[in-house]
């Protein structure tokens, strides 16, 4: 019996390379742990950003889901509007204006001389004059009565209650000392307040900050979406159909296959290119129209879809065509009665994340003039329009500082969006995927 | 008829044409003894009744709502004595025609444009009345002639199945108009812009000014048009992203690989994915108003003069927008490789990291490398970023912290307004985007090779 605690001696030999093992090892390990730590730090680092970009833009957008208003008695006297009646002509011609600015004066009558007035009267935002026509509008019997009423705010007002007013930090340099004294005056008396900005989500664009909403843009790349889903899927499904099921192994096929495959890697601004030369230039439909706007998506999503419905198809399983075909029915048949709705979910699924695609999209939308001004919330898919992101793009090119809070705000609107989209995917994908 | 209207009819023509050819085929299999003496199911003959119906017809709605604009603005023009010879001014003479004719014109018109107007009017009327009589004259006598078709014997479902397939083939080949499309639009208008401006200054050209004078003394307003400086720029911007991209993604790709448990992988691969979902613009918004003042606050602390737009913030930025992009595209690869491989390195003694780097990293090189290469033609075509964080000035500079300008950015602000396609400056976004589109296919292509090429092995 030999011991097995014991080894064979070892030779010279041996035990230099068993000595230089020992050696490097230490080294090896640090190596190995840095390694590693390499690989936690890409990871986190990715993560950190992602915390950081999502709570840099909630930072600065949150703001704008309130907005400031500011509580005034209007006097709605006849005299001062210079009319006697309340009829749609009469309301049109009225001085609106008149009565803010005594309702203004007569709470800081304080306010004296030509400078002061004005900025007394820019508290509240140009837009008042047409909330009070409205009120007007609905209830005419306040003709000659008195009122207490909210009016929106300046956004420079509006900005120094969100970013000043509370901890007093600096000074707001767009704001004089006695407008200063003015909003602290209404803060403490209640008569400056943060609600709701249901202006954000009712109305279209706007150079005034506080009258700025991004109804338009939703809308707009509703209409957008919906060209691009109507064309994209019939098309990018029946296209995936024939390359899967039909098309005959030979050049003609592969030369579309490969067409494919590249057109999913060209830029989008080139898809912007050929909307604007062929649509627009060519064709002469409508510029700034969803209509183009969608045709243009349509081709820049496509190869995704056409790529994704593949990949459904693909799942299906050949003893279902097999059983198909033997119990007679013919391979249109057997591919639209059988494969395409087992193939469903996945092409959805597919479907959805093209659309997201499309929907977070500028550039291509640019160059065929969806970067048009629009404050009219477009009715049809031949009216000029805007999209979401062109309306994120055009609101960070504005310098009023208001902006950047809604801009940020309409990127989380977005993004909210988007992130609901895609969790649908992803649900969808769990919910009526069949593992084969 | 208005042509939605007369859409809305030719669908009710299609839906009464299969309805018409479901029962005239049951009535024909009546004769003959039931529905089992019919060569197809009867609703084939009904598709084969609605699809001639309906086909042709919807054919020649489509071509005439495509052309009818264009020739009616020839015929228009070709009224007119005076024409202008630019296309831009035959387009402004146009628009006045169209306005006068809708009743919004200001100003006196002449009567050359009054009868223009006239004639704009009467051919649009002529042409919808025209389009709906030929439509329909169209839809019912295709579709009462496939209702006559119908027998016992006829084979309906082979004629539908053959339409059919010859529309899914139809679908299939828009992939290639779209490619065809893109190359003309571009090529068309290129080969323009270098009639006016000879290659050789283009793609060698020191200068980038595309401003064009009005007058001819105006000042500072040359028009050069080297675009040397713009492709240096997008070289800069994309180096610096493939620098923060290809390390993060493809560690954190092998780390979630090989290394992590499965709960850390369940949970950070998501949130490396919002990242890919995150839309441009969003991060041209994070680049310009975050990480560019941020990256002048501290080379101005470390005593560095940094432009407020620079290349540096437009590229870190857009690295981080690539980085799911590389580490997706890798973890594909990385996971490919056979388990034996990394078995083999690991009983001959090597620990986990020499094992990634010495056979894993290898055997995966040409898929990562496929995939750094698409990546890089992603960075040098987006555009939301540098446009909103790289700024407008074409400088020649080799310096990260100075203001550089891209192709995308000069296609973007040169397209996004006013547009003369007559004009060398619109002209010349064309001429950028033609390179643009070459230079990313043949990245691709070359990308698509490596990768493909690759996969062979393993498979």
């Amino acid at each position: 019996m030999t011991n097995p605690t014991s080894p064979a001696p070892l030779t010279d030999k041996q035990s230099q390379v068993r000595e230089r093992i020992a050696q490097r090892l230490g080294s090896r390990h640090r190596k190995e742990t840095m390694f590693r730590l390499m690989g936690i730090m890409s990871v986190t680092f990715g993560v950190l950003v992602v915390l950081v970009l999502f709570t840099d833009i909630i930072g600065k957008g949150h703001g704008a889901f309130v907005q400031s208003a500011i509580e005034l008695e209007v006097d709605y006297d006849p005299q001062v509007l210079g009319i006697d009646s309340v009829s749609p002509e009469t309301l049109a011609l009225a001085n609106f204006d008149a009565v803010i600015r005594r309702a203004l004066q007569a709470r800081f009558p304080d306010a004296v001389g030509r400078n002061n007035r004005r900025a007394l009267f820019s508290l509240v935002s140009s837009s008042a004059p047409y909330e009070l026509q409205q009120q007007l509008q609905e209830n005419p019997q306040l003709l000659g009565q008195k009122q207490i009423l909210w009016f929106t705010a300046d956004d420079d007002v509006d900005t120094y209650v969100k970013l000043f007013a509370d901890n007093k930090r600096g000074h707001f340099e767009r704001l004089s000392e006695q407008k200063v004294a003015w909003i602290q005056q209404l803060l403490d008396s209640g008569e400056l307040k943060k609600r709701f900005n249901t202006t954000f989500f009712t109305n279209g664009d706007s150079r005034e900050p506080e009258q700025a909403g991004i109804r338009a843009a939703l809308v707009g790349s509703l209409l957008t979406l919906l060209v691009t889903l109507a064309l994209s899927f019939p098309i990018g499904v029946s296209a995936a159909i024939y390359l899967e099921e039909f098309a005959p192994k030979n050049r003609w096929t592969d030369i579309i296959e490969v067409n494919i495959n590249n057109l999913a890697a060209v830029p989008s601004i080139v898809f912007g290119l050929l909307g604007l030369a062929i649509f627009i230039n060519f064709f002469q439909l409508p510029r700034s129209a969803p209509l183009v706007g969608g045709l243009v998506l349509t081709l820049m999503t496509l190869p995704t879809i056409i790529i994704s419905s593949r990949a459904a198809l693909k799942a299906v399983p050949p003893s279902i065509r097999e059983a198909a075909l033997g119990m007679g029915a013919s391979r249109m048949q057997t591919v639209l009665h059988h494969v395409l709705p087992l193939a469903m979910p996945g092409m959805l699924t597919g479907a959805i994340i093209g659309m997201a695609q499309a929907l977070g999209e500028t550039a291509p939308l640019l160059m065929v003039g969806m970067v048009a001004f629009i404050v009219d919330v477009p009715g049809s898919i031949t009216d000029p329009s805007t999209v979401l992101p062109v309306q994120i793009f055009l609101w960070a090119d504005s310098p009023e500082r208001a902006f950047v809070e809604r801009t940020s705000a309409a990127i989380m609107v977005l993004l909210s969006v988007l992130i609901l989209m895609n969790t649908s995917a992803v649900w969808l994908r769990k919910k009526l995927e069949r593992r084969w | 008829m208005q042509t939605s209207t007369l859409f809305a009819l030719l669908l009710l023509l299609t839906l009464v044409a299969y309805g018409s050819g479901f029962s005239r085929a049951l009535g024909a299999a009546r004769k003959g003894g039931g529905v089992r003496n019919l060569a197809s199911l009867p609703n084939y003959y009904g598709m084969h009744t609605a699809l001639w119906c309906g086909l042709p017809a919807l054919l020649l709605l489509g071509v005439w709502l495509v052309c009818d604009d264009s020739i009616i603005r020839a015929l228009v023009l070709g009224r007119i004595a005076e024409r202008p010879d630019t296309l831009a001014g035959q387009h402004l003479l146009y628009t006045q025609i169209q306005n006068l004719a809708a009743g919004s014109l200001i100003g006196q018109p002449t009567p050359e444009l009054q009868a223009a107007a006239a004639y704009l009017l009467s051919l649009r009327n002529g042409g919808q009345i025209l389009q709906t009589v030929l439509v329909l004259i169209l839809s019912v006598g295709f579709g009462s002639y496939a209702l006559l078709r119908i027998r016992p014997e006829f084979r309906a479902r082979e004629q539908v199945e053959k339409v059919l397939r010859k529309l899914l083939l139809a679908c299939a080949c828009a992939a290639i108009l779209t490619t065809v499309g893109i190359l003309l639009s571009v090529l068309f208008e290129s080969l323009r812009f270098f009639r006016q401006i000879p290659v050789t200054e283009f793609l060698f050209g020191l200068h980038w000014s595309p401003q064009m004078a009005l007058r001819a003394d105006q000042v500072g307003s040359s028009g050069a048009f080297g675009a040397v400086p713009l492709f240096t720029g997008t070289l800069m911007v994309s180096a610096i992203a493939m620098l923060v991209a290809v390390p993060i993604g493809l560690m954190s790709a092998i780390y979630l690989a090989e290394y992590a448990s499965r709960r850390v992988r369940a949970l950070a691969k998501p949130v490396l994915e919002i990242l890919a979902g995150i839309p441009t613009v969003v991060y041209g918004f994070f680049a310009a108003l975050t990480v560019a003042p941020f990256v002048r606050d501290t080379a101005a602390a470390m005593g560095i003069a940094a432009s407020s737009e620079s290349a540096l913030a437009a590229g870190l930025v857009m690295g981080v927008m690539i980085i799911p992009f590389v580490s997706s595209l890798s973890d594909d690869v990385i996971n490919a490789v056979p388990q034996s491989l990394r078995d083999g390195a690991l009983g001959l003694g090597s620990t986990k990291s020499e094992t990634i780097r010495k056979v894993v990293f290898p055997a995966a090189l040409p898929g990562i490398v496929g995939g750094v290469l698409l990546a890089v033609s992603r960075a040098i075509g987006e555009t939301m970023i540098v446009v909103m964080a790289a700024g407008l000035a074409a400088n020649l500079t080799a310096n990260p912290l100075q203001s550089v300008t891209t192709v995308t950015v000069q296609i973007v602000t040169l397209l996004v307004g006013d547009q003369e396609f007559d004009s060398p400056k619109t002209l010349a976004a064309f001429a950028l985007g033609l390179m643009l589109f070459l230079s990313t296919l043949i990245l691709n292509f070359i990308a698509l090779h490596v990768v493909k090429k690759y996969r062979e092995q393993y498979d």
